[in-house]
């Protein structure tokens, strides 16, 4: 793979355009952030385009540039407890930060998230205890999901936070059916779904396009472009021009916007979940923004993309351009982004140290769950392994 | 109490749960205005409206996935799949996704869903409207599987399966759907799940058997006490968890079992009756346990009659086991 046959976006290259945020663009490449029909909020100097400001308070802003932070530490320090053999895997949202953020920031309350297996940063903006999360990057017996699943597949009910799956896009049909039942019910919940834009290629995408169009279920669909589905281009996952004119084909209003402007990404979420909330039915979002590591860390994109065409990607990295925003407004420093720094270290090396020395799921644990009560043949298949468990002296 | 077939029980039943309960929603092809292909959701939609009784787009992996969804919101979706040859769409839903989702969510999100789906051959449906998949649910962890024989359990089952805590395939043996008739209580009432139903008491062979197949296993049966051979019967009702009890119980007072099904030999539900009867009752054993299944071949148009275990080869295999 050739940066020819990847143009990746000049770094921005123009002023912020002139857009109303509609779907046609004209034809570009489907992964350019730049392009004139992108929403964009925060301009180059730091300052933000009134028509598309979704005009966040200070401290919101704040709090949102301090998860963006931890969540760019703690994807560079699981990596590293992976690479020790501490953890077994990481799939982590390295460059994605705005779109995830200000996405989960710009739902109600009462509102619902479905993942894909990226977005742990909303699942802990919705309140899951750092602790637990990191547990369940051990897959101990404080795991969510007592162990049973691999690292970053958690869930969290209390933050109405959904389940993470590794097979592609069926929490889109899901998230549908969830909006579905709150329509039914005549309930004032909308419901955000995350997929990568290799999910676009599955069938789940369209049948749960096909029934959120039909029903006008109150779905955000937010389509991540990171650019990568593994090793796979974005030119080699559609033909379309892009991600959001997909919507057309279902009647669902499309928009893209730059992934890495936290403001855009705010304002064009709540513009979707207001949408939503009119009865007016789903929107889809594509947001360009870039995978900036590997797929996970089992994977090694030094194989298939060239580390200069990450360049450009670097320079619109969303979180210099908060802080800059920041600096701007909130006269913040470099004294400040040591001090939060040090504080999420100490939090993650504490529950780090915690998830350690915390037991791994007890024996029995493996045989819970499959139904709500144990029938016959899994209580003596449990006890078969008990059984053998003490011969070995496994402590039960 | 009312004759009713399988389609006026089951009917009956969707109807009487959907007033009884309001979060209980019917959801697939042709459900709604036509009343199904079959016409077991008939008058459903004239009752409870388009919110509850939702014809979808022809998508089956949609209708369960979307369901899925509706049950995590706190509905109790009960899909048709019209077919359950065309159950294959919606496998990834409901593999990777209702069957674990209890389990892989540490107990947070079960995923509650019955899913109604026509089953078995013998009403000239060939390859895709003749198959009976069971053994490809009852092998995924998560998953219970159920098939009535007879219009009141057909009722009770249901009732008893939108009611329960985990996901149920509910299969309808489509061959009896008009045949099978009975009485059928009225108002409410469960039959359990996992307990099997001795339809027939006999000391010298056990036919285990469920669906559409009980029929023929009783009319070898029949004949084959017209040569001094009792049989005793079982239907399964619930496929998965197994009535081990039931099964062992009569296998180890009868010494012989047969297992009749419509489902390819090879990896059937048979299979593993008998490998758990061999575990649980090899010292009872005087014969080796015997299947009567379809072959393991597509299901075939023009000869599928041959390729039913119907009860001219049931027969045979009672009085070799009997004989052994």
């Amino acid at each position: 793979m050739s940066t020819a046959s990847y143009p990746a976006p000049s770094p921005a290259a123009s002023p912020a355009p002139a857009n109303d945020g509609s779907v046609h663009p004209v034809a570009r490449h489907p992964h350019d952030a730049t392009a004139p029909d992108v929403v964009r909020a925060l301009r180059e100097d730091g300052t933000l385009d009134p028509k598309n400001d979704p005009g966040l308070r200070t401290e919101e802003v704040l709090s949102l540039y301090r998860a963006m932070v931890r969540t760019r530490l703690l994807d560079e320090r699981l990596v590293i407890l992976q690479r020790q053999g501490r953890i077994g895997f990481h799939i982590g949202s390295l460059g994605e930060e705005a779109t995830i953020l200000g996405s989960a920031f710009a739902m109600r309350q009462n509102d619902w998230i479905f993942p894909c297996y990226r977005e742990f940063s909303a699942a802990l903006w919705r309140g899951m205890p750092l602790q637990r999360y990191v547990d369940n990057m051990f897959g101990n017996a404080n795991d969510p999901v007592k162990g049973r699943q691999m690292p970053d597949h958690y869930t969290w009910k209390k933050g109405r936070f959904g389940s993470v799956s590794s097979p592609i896009g069926t929490q889109i049909t899901q998230a549908v059916g969830f909006a579905w039942g709150a329509k039914v019910k005549r309930e004032d919940t909308a419901v955000l779904v995350y997929f990568g834009e290799g999910a676009t290629s599955s069938n789940e995408f369209h049948n749960g396009m096909n029934f959120a169009g039909v029903f006008k279920t109150p779905v955000v669909f937010m389509c991540r472009n990171n650019g990568w589905a593994i090793s796979v281009p974005t030119e080699r996952q559609t033909a379309s021009e892009n991600f959001a004119v997909k919507g057309e084909a279902y009647g669902i209003p499309g928009v893209r916007v730059d992934g890495n402007d936290l403001f855009a990404v705010v304002k064009v979420t709540r513009d979707a979940v207001a949408r939503a909330a009119r009865g007016e039915g789903p929107t889809i979002i594509e947001a360009l923004t870039y995978r900036l590591s590997g797929h996970s860390t089992s994977d090694d994109p030094k194989v298939y993309r060239p580390e200069a065409g990450l360049d450009p990607w670097r320079r619109l990295d969303p979180i210099p351009r908060v802080r800059q925003y920041l600096e701007r407004t909130a006269g913040w420093n470099e004294a400040q982004d040591k001090q939060i720094e040090a504080e999420i270290d100490a939090e993650l090396k504490a529950a780090v140290a915690e998830a350690e020395k915390t037991a791994q799921p007890s024996l029995e644990s493996m045989f819970e769950d499959v139904y709500a009560e144990m029938p016959w043949h899994l209580r003596e298949q449990r006890d078969e392994l008990l059984r053998g468990a003490r011969a070995k002296g496994h402590g039960h | 109490m009312p004759q009713m077939n399988m389609v006026q029980a089951i009917n009956d039943a969707l109807r009487f749960e959907m007033r009884r309960d309001d979060r209980v929603v019917v959801l697939g092809e042709d459900v709604g205005k036509v009343g199904g292909v079959f016409r077991v959701t008939q008058g459903l939609f004239d009752e409870f409206g388009d919110d509850r009784v939702i014809d979808t787009p022809l998508s089956e992996g949609g209708i369960i996935g979307t369901a899925i969804g509706m049950a995590l919101y706190g509905l109790v979706p009960v899909p048709e799949i019209q077919f359950s040859d065309f159950i294959f769409p919606a496998y990834d839903q409901i593999v990777s996704e209702l069957a674990k989702y209890r389990y892989r969510s540490g107990g947070e999100y079960p995923a509650k869903l019955v899913i109604r789906t026509p089953v078995g051959g013998g009403i000239r449906g060939g390859h895709y409207h003749s198959q009976s998949p069971e053994a490809q649910f009852i092998h995924v962890a998560g998953l219970k599987v159920v098939c009535p024989s007879n219009p009141a359990d057909a009722k009770g089952l249901l009732l008893s399966s939108i009611r329960d805590p985990d996901p149920v395939l509910f299969f309808e043996p489509k061959r009896i759907y008009r045949a099978a008739k009975g009485d059928v209580p009225d108002g409410d009432y469960m039959v359990p799940l996992g307990k099997a139903s001795v339809v027939r008491q006999g000391s010298h062979v056990t036919l285990v058997t469920w669906g559409a197949m009980l029929y023929e296993a009783l009319d070898a049966a029949n004949q084959a006490a017209a040569q001094g051979i009792e049989c005793e019967v079982i239907d399964l009702r619930t496929l998965w968890p197994l009535d081990i009890d039931t099964i062992i119980a009569s296998v180890k007072k009868t010494g012989r079992v047969v297992v009749v099904h419509e489902a390819p030999k090879s990896c059937g539900l048979g299979g593993e009756i008998v490998a758990l009867v061999n575990e649980k009752a090899f010292l009872h054993l005087e014969a080796p346990p015997r299947r009567v299944t379809g072959f393991d071949t597509p299901f075939p148009y023009t000869l599928e009659m041959e390729y039913l275990p119907l009860s001219h080869r049931i027969l045979p295999a009672i009085i070799e086991t009997a004989r052994y």
